[in-house]
């Protein structure tokens, strides 16, 4: 299993897509938004956290279809899946790496855009901490997405369309979190322990179905 | 094979045969079509006369097209996740075909939904639209009803697409609950303290009555567009078929 | 009868019968092509898997 997640750790580092395409869109959105909403400060901080959620979220969910495509196309998905290790263990190893490579990188990335967008240090830390603990969430429902438009041309655009209304509660919990570490009668607790569950749930739930799914249509 | 299920699980296989389906859809539809109309027709009259309500006026008059139309939507798509575990777990051959037929009807009652949703809200708080749970909820629906279609149009292999659209449309049928609770969530945090949720008035009688008669007829037109639109997804698969055949076939085809 | 209100009432109304209405001619307009499909297959000499056997 280790082999199995270096190997993807490898391939994902050597592409070096992931971590830079989605940092680099998470930059272009956190840019964008003072020419939407005008560049006062105050107003900034406030929206803050959600508009560095949302670049998470939609950072995260674009680069998913990464997750089997490189796989799928030259074969090796195929032998993974049939191979000595049960496939939803592999889908799991593919959803860490990915997470590595591509949420991780997000995570570290928010400290430079959250004061980029004028946010106080304990806005900028509880983003943090709900990013590291709700961007799995993100990975594993998205990896049925990914499993489900494996094959298709714009896959994509078409497993961020499906993937989105399940992210939802993700980012509810986050934002909720978020609002809660920053003004005092909003808890922080109940949100971010919510979040871990939604990550634990799907890290068992999201690869089982996705696992189902590419072992069933292969061929 | 099914002596041992109950006679209403062997009917259902019974039907599994295209041809015996579309003989049974072109005896029901026309009988659904007759009874969708009286109780349109009934509903209509009964509504039309119910008094304004107390804290509504006549606006409670959309209630009665609002909340059939959102009532519809949820019983389509458990309809959808029912019959995706028909082609998962049982492999009947026309559960995909009940799916995809639902999936646009699901669809057009989620936007009507949403449209009186609308047009109630605007006299009661005057905006076009308000995040309150429920409209919130369903437009969640609403895109996960197009996800769904889309996703359909998108796969070609026939059993591929069955099983992706299958799958999410199960996954999508675990996680509404989910979806549910965080934005009651999110909306009990938001919530304005003096907003009065878009909710059916008292239900007296005179309200319900009609109420239940117009859910009735919504649910009896859902099911005669559900059978049109399985008739036609199955002759549409028909003629797919002897098109390939004919192409493959050329000539060949004629002589036999 | 609709007081003020009959601006959102009736809209409504129309709607949704507007949308109710084309389900049912889009439904029926789709049936009909695929019998159209039909026919003109089977006048082309196409023949169905099942009627095939039937021949033999």
């Amino acid at each position: 299993m280790r082999a199995l997640l270096t190997r993807e750790l490898r391939l994902a580092l050597r592409t070096g897509g992931g971590a830079f395409y989605g940092v680099l869109f998470f930059l272009a959105v956190v840019s964008i938004t003072p020419f939407a909403v005008g560049p006062d400060l105050k107003l900034l901080s406030t929206i803050g956290p959600a508009i560095l959620w949302i670049s998470i979220l939609l950072a995260n969910l674009l680069g998913l279809d990464r997750l089997f495509q490189a796989d799928s196309e030259d074969g090796s998905l195929d032998l993974l899946l049939l191979g000595p290790h049960p496939a939803t263990a592999v889908v799991l190893v593919k959803c860490i790496a990915h997470w590595l490579t591509t949420g991780l990188p997000l995570v570290i990335a928010t400290p430079v855009f959250g004061l980029l967008m004028n946010m106080q240090a304990p806005a900028i830390a509880a983003v943090m901490a709900t990013a590291l603990v709700g961007s799995p969430a993100i990975t594993f429902i998205g990896a049925v997405g990914a499993a489900v438009t494996v094959s298709l041309p714009r896959g994509g655009l078409l497993l961020a369309i499906v993937v989105l209304p399940l992210v939802i509660p993700v980012l509810i919990f986050a934002v909720s979190a978020t609002h809660g570490a920053v003004a005092d009668p909003a808890p922080f607790t109940a949100p971010f322990l919510l979040l871990c569950a939604l990550s634990l749930f799907f890290a068992v739930l999201g690869p089982l179905i996705a696992a189902w799914t590419l072992r069933h249509s292969t061929g | 094979m099914s002596d041992a299920a109950a006679p209403s699980a062997s009917r259902l296989w019974d039907l599994a045969n295209p041809t015996r389906f579309l003989n049974l859809a072109a005896r029901l539809i026309p009988i659904l079509a007759v009874a969708t109309i009286a109780a349109f027709a009934a509903g209509l009259y009964m509504g039309l006369r119910a008094p304004e309500d107390y804290q509504q006026g006549s606006t409670v008059l959309i209630m009665f097209i609002h909340v059939p139309a959102a009532w519809l939507a949820m019983m389509c798509y458990s309809l959808m996740a029912v019959s995706a575990l028909g082609t998962l777990v049982w492999r009947h051959p026309l559960a995909d075909v009940s799916v995809r037929a639902a999936a646009p009807l699901g669809a057009a009652f989620t936007f009507l939904a949403l449209v009186t949703g609308s047009l109630w809200g605007k006299p009661m708080w005057g905006t076009w639209w308000v995040w309150d749970a429920r409209l919130t909820s369903v437009l969640v629906l609403l895109i996960i009803y197009l996800g769904i279609i889309a996703l359909a149009r998108a796969i070609e292999e026939p059993s591929t697409a069955a099983r992706s659209v299958a799958v999410v449309t199960l996954v999508g049928f675990i996680n509404i609950p989910i979806i549910k609770f965080s934005v009651d969530w999110w909306n009990t945090l938001h919530q304005p303290a003096s907003v009065s949720r878009l909710a059916p008035p008292a239900m007296d009688a005179v309200f319900l009555y009609p109420l239940l008669v117009m859910s009735a007829a919504y649910t009896l037109f859902f099911f005669t567009c559900h059978l049109m639109a399985m008739r036609n997804e199955i002759l549409r698969r028909r003629v797919r078929t002897m098109r390939i055949q004919a192409a493959a076939g050329g000539s060949a085809a004629d002589v036999r | 009868m609709f007081g003020d209100y009959a601006g959102f009432i009736v809209p409504a109304y129309v709607i949704s019968a507007l949308v109710l209405a084309s389900l049912i001619v889009w439904l029926w307009l789709q049936h009909r092509a695929r019998l159209r499909d039909l026919d003109e297959l089977e006048r082309s000499g196409a023949r169905r898997r099942s009627a095939m056997k039937g021949e033999r």
